[in-house]
């Protein structure tokens, strides 16, 4: 009853999934390699999708793990790999040049990555703290994107 | 000069010409496809054709014949829309379009029927002559959804992948349930009195004809793929087998009487994979040009027949009755569709929106099955009347529906939007978020959520494969797989990624050199700042995001009438980033 990385590794639209390091890491609690069944179902349930009733009742109980806010924090550890709760301008370049073609060269990806913290950047530290992050993506609908349909 | 020698040959390719021409012409004019879909074209074609043969003739013109419709032009079609459907996409919403398709054309066929029946007892229509019977047989002929035209419009408005398969499903599926009721009530109308054993008797029929059919297509489906296995040595006839064993079993489930097309879809979704591994790649290119290249001349041909057969004297003209004719199938289409999404919201997290149920409803097209069937009915002095209610229901479907769908949604995907333009660092957080999703999907779509097929998967890798497959080795996992196959393909695109980041290695990059002069404006780390905050480099950089940022895995629909899938950047793409990761472990 437990996984581990090989597991993972096995399924197909994974491995070309540019991401897919850093998922299949983001399921496995620190400096293990194996997950069992409970550490899946949190890492998951942050992509419940957030019911309506659910907005209203319990405010003053812990926050669920599919709130906006818990989800975001959710995409921002899969930035920040040295856990310094802020997105620096090195790992901003280690997720771009994933996520984008050999087409471009580093001093292109460079000036794209240093446009994005000047954007978000409000306390002047070159990096994108959590907080900044948040308000960055403040007009996009955060809880749609980050649900899983289960097209059942 | 020997013409009866050759005519019926020689008319039959002109036709073929005829229509691939028209075709052609329609391509040469490159806004006219976007305003007017090609289905509503071809029929104007028939129609100018048809009235000139009318003309020329003063008789009309050749009523297409529904033996050549259902034995000849009807099985490439749903042949291609079969073996191209997207699997994984069907299998995952099979419940909603069974759904849809069962008994939402139950619905529609009975409510169609009954409300025609009720003004048919108007007596100001003079209709009284057309009995309850009449009624039902005219509904259950009109109410199915045509996937010939369904498909025709659809793959040019462009919906998400769900919407597209829904649809399509329901079309292709519905065939079952129509052919049963149709029959059903056609040996109705023959028989003096009918017991309510009949009326069972007709349910269990269509548990019959389902299922019967997809009996038949996948034991020939299966009898294809092992076939293939032994064609090793004669790899030229291959792709001649995938075609026989398709018809064969579309046949073959006609003369049982039951539904060829849920044989044939069966057939071609039972054998793909297994024949796919089986034969050569060029036999594999072959198989999949002509399945498009037939069904598109099939596709042409029903349309332009459509057209050539409205016009003449075929019709009985009865405004009140063809009126509500239509009114009635938007109607009850539309009440079918938000009954059934109703339930179904109720079981599913993801719901259909609103938006999705009214294309679902508007798209509900009806094409040539309804014309064929219309003229398989037996001469009754009525018959006139049908033909002509189902020929105009058909004409103000494929045509205003088919028009104006797309308007109506980008109108309504317009009214959503209204969003500034996203800055940089949106739209990389945005991508990410996407990859993100589409990785999360992919985990926990593949664990253990579909209990079945995990049992379909193990049945399939312990006694199909062994038995089907020619060579059979999978214990490696999918990844090497995949992975050895784009290595053995291309060694040496592998050896020029050792020089990633040099430069831009791709010659089709056509801003490269523009691109290149701007980089080096940008070098000096001391101007870089200031340079970022220029709107000339700034919309470069979007350009360059838009442009590099790698595409999530499709969301669109998969299954296009006029391309081959697989042939296009997502299989590059994928090599890419498989690159780079091997560099990276």
């Amino acid at each position: 009853g437990l996984l581990s990385r090989e597991d993972f590794q096995r399924i197909p639209e994974l491995a070309i999934n540019p991401l897919g390091d850093r998922i299949i890491n983001a399921f496995f609690p620190e400096g293990e390699d194996q997950v069992n069944f409970r550490g899946f179902m949190r890492t998951l349930a942050h992509f419940r999708p957030i019911e309506d009733n659910e907005k209203s009742k319990d405010q003053n109980g812990p926050e669920p793990l599919n709130s906006r806010s818990n989800k975001l924090h959710f995409a921002f550890r899969l930035y920040d790999l040295d856990k310094d709760d802020k997105i620096s301008r090195d790992e901003l370049l280690q997720v771009l040049r994933m996520m984008v073609g050999v087409n471009i060269s580093d001093e292109q990806l460079g000036s794209i990555a240093d446009r994005t913290i000047q954007e978000a950047d409000q306390d002047g530290d070159s990096a994108i703290s959590f907080a900044e992050f948040v308000k960055v993506l403040e007009k996009v609908d955060v809880e749609q994107k980050m649900s899983i349909r289960f097209l059942h | 000069l020997d013409y009866q020698h050759v005519q019926v040959p020689f008319e039959i390719t002109l036709w073929i010409m005829l229509a691939s021409l028209a075709k052609i012409g329609f391509h040469l004019y490159n806004k006219l496809p976007s305003v007017v879909p090609e289905s509503c074209l071809l029929i104007f074609v028939g129609l100018i054709m048809g009235g000139i043969i009318y003309g020329l003739n003063d008789r009309s013109p050749p009523v297409m014949d529904s033996d050549i419709f259902f034995l000849y032009l009807l099985p490439p079609i749903v042949l291609d829309a079969g073996y191209f459907m997207p699997s994984r996409p069907f299998f995952e919403n099979i419940g909603t379009i069974l759904l849809y398709a069962v008994v939402g054309t139950i619905w529609n066929v009975f409510g169609i029927g009954f409300s025609l029946y009720g003004i048919c007892q108007v007596k100001a229509f003079r209709l009284q002559d057309v009995s309850l019977l009449h009624n039902l047989l005219f509904g259950s002929l009109i109410a199915a959804v045509d996937p010939v035209a369904v498909l025709a419009v659809f793959e040019e408005i462009h919906v998400n992948e769900k919407l597209h398969i829904l649809v399509f499903g329901e079309s292709l599926l519905n065939d079952a349930v129509t052919v049963v009721l149709y029959k059903l009530f056609r040996s109705f109308c023959e028989m003096p009195t009918i017991k309510s054993m009949d009326v069972f008797a007709g349910v269990g029929k269509f548990f019959v004809v389902g299922l019967g059919g997809v009996l038949v297509g996948l034991s020939f489906g299966f009898t294809a793929a092992f076939t293939t296995r032994f064609t090793k040595d004669i790899r030229v006839i291959e792709p001649l087998f995938v075609f026989l064993y398709s018809y064969l079993s579309y046949l073959t489930a006609e003369m049982f009487h039951l539904s060829g097309i849920v044989a044939i879809i069966s057939c071609a979704m039972g054998m793909k994979r297994y024949v796919e591994a089986n034969i050569s790649l060029k036999s594999h290119t072959t198989v999949k040009y002509f399945m498009k290249m037939w069904s598109s001349v099939s596709d042409t041909l029903i349309f332009i027949f459509l057209g050539v057969s409205t016009i003449g004297e075929n019709h009985e003209w009865n405004w009140p009755y063809i009126c509500f004719t239509v009114i009635f199938c938007l109607i009850w289409r539309a009440l079918g569709v938000l009954v059934l999404t109703f339930f179904v919201n109720r079981f599913h997290v993801n719901t259909i929106t609103s938006k999705d149920q009214f294309i679902i409803a508007y798209g509900g097209l009806r094409g040539a099955i309804c014309f064929s069937l219309v003229f398989l009915l037996p001469d009754f002095h009525r018959k006139k009347l049908f033909i002509a209610a189902t020929t105009v229901v058909i004409l103000f479907t494929v045509f205003v529906q088919g028009m104006t769908i797309r308007p109506l949604v980008d109108l309504l995907a317009v009214k959503r939007k209204r969003e500034s333009a996203p800055t940089v660092g949106e739209q990389i957080h945005i991508r990410f978020l996407d990859h993100l999703l589409a990785g999360i999907e992919d985990i926990s779509g593949h664990w253990g959520q579909y209990y079945w097929k995990d049992k379909l998967e193990y049945f399939n890798s312990k006694y199909l494969q062994k038995i089907l497959l020619r060579e059979y080795d999978q214990p490696k996992s999918s990844i090497v797989l995949l992975y050895e196959k784009l290595e053995r393909k291309h060694a040496i695109e592998l050896a020029q990624a050792g020089q990633l980041g040099h430069g831009p290695a791709h010659p089709s990059f056509l801003c490269s050199a523009f691109l290149c002069s701007n980089s080096d404006r940008t070098v000096r780390t001391d101007q870089k700042l200031e340079d970022t905050l220029n709107p000339d480099v700034l919309d470069n950089m979007q350009e360059i995001l838009a442009r590099n940022l790698y595409r999530i895995r499709r969301t669109g629909p998969a299954y296009n009438r006029h391309t081959l899938p697989g042939d296009s950047e997502p299989t590059e793409q994928a090599k890419e980033i498989l690159i780079l990761r091997h560099k990276n472990l």
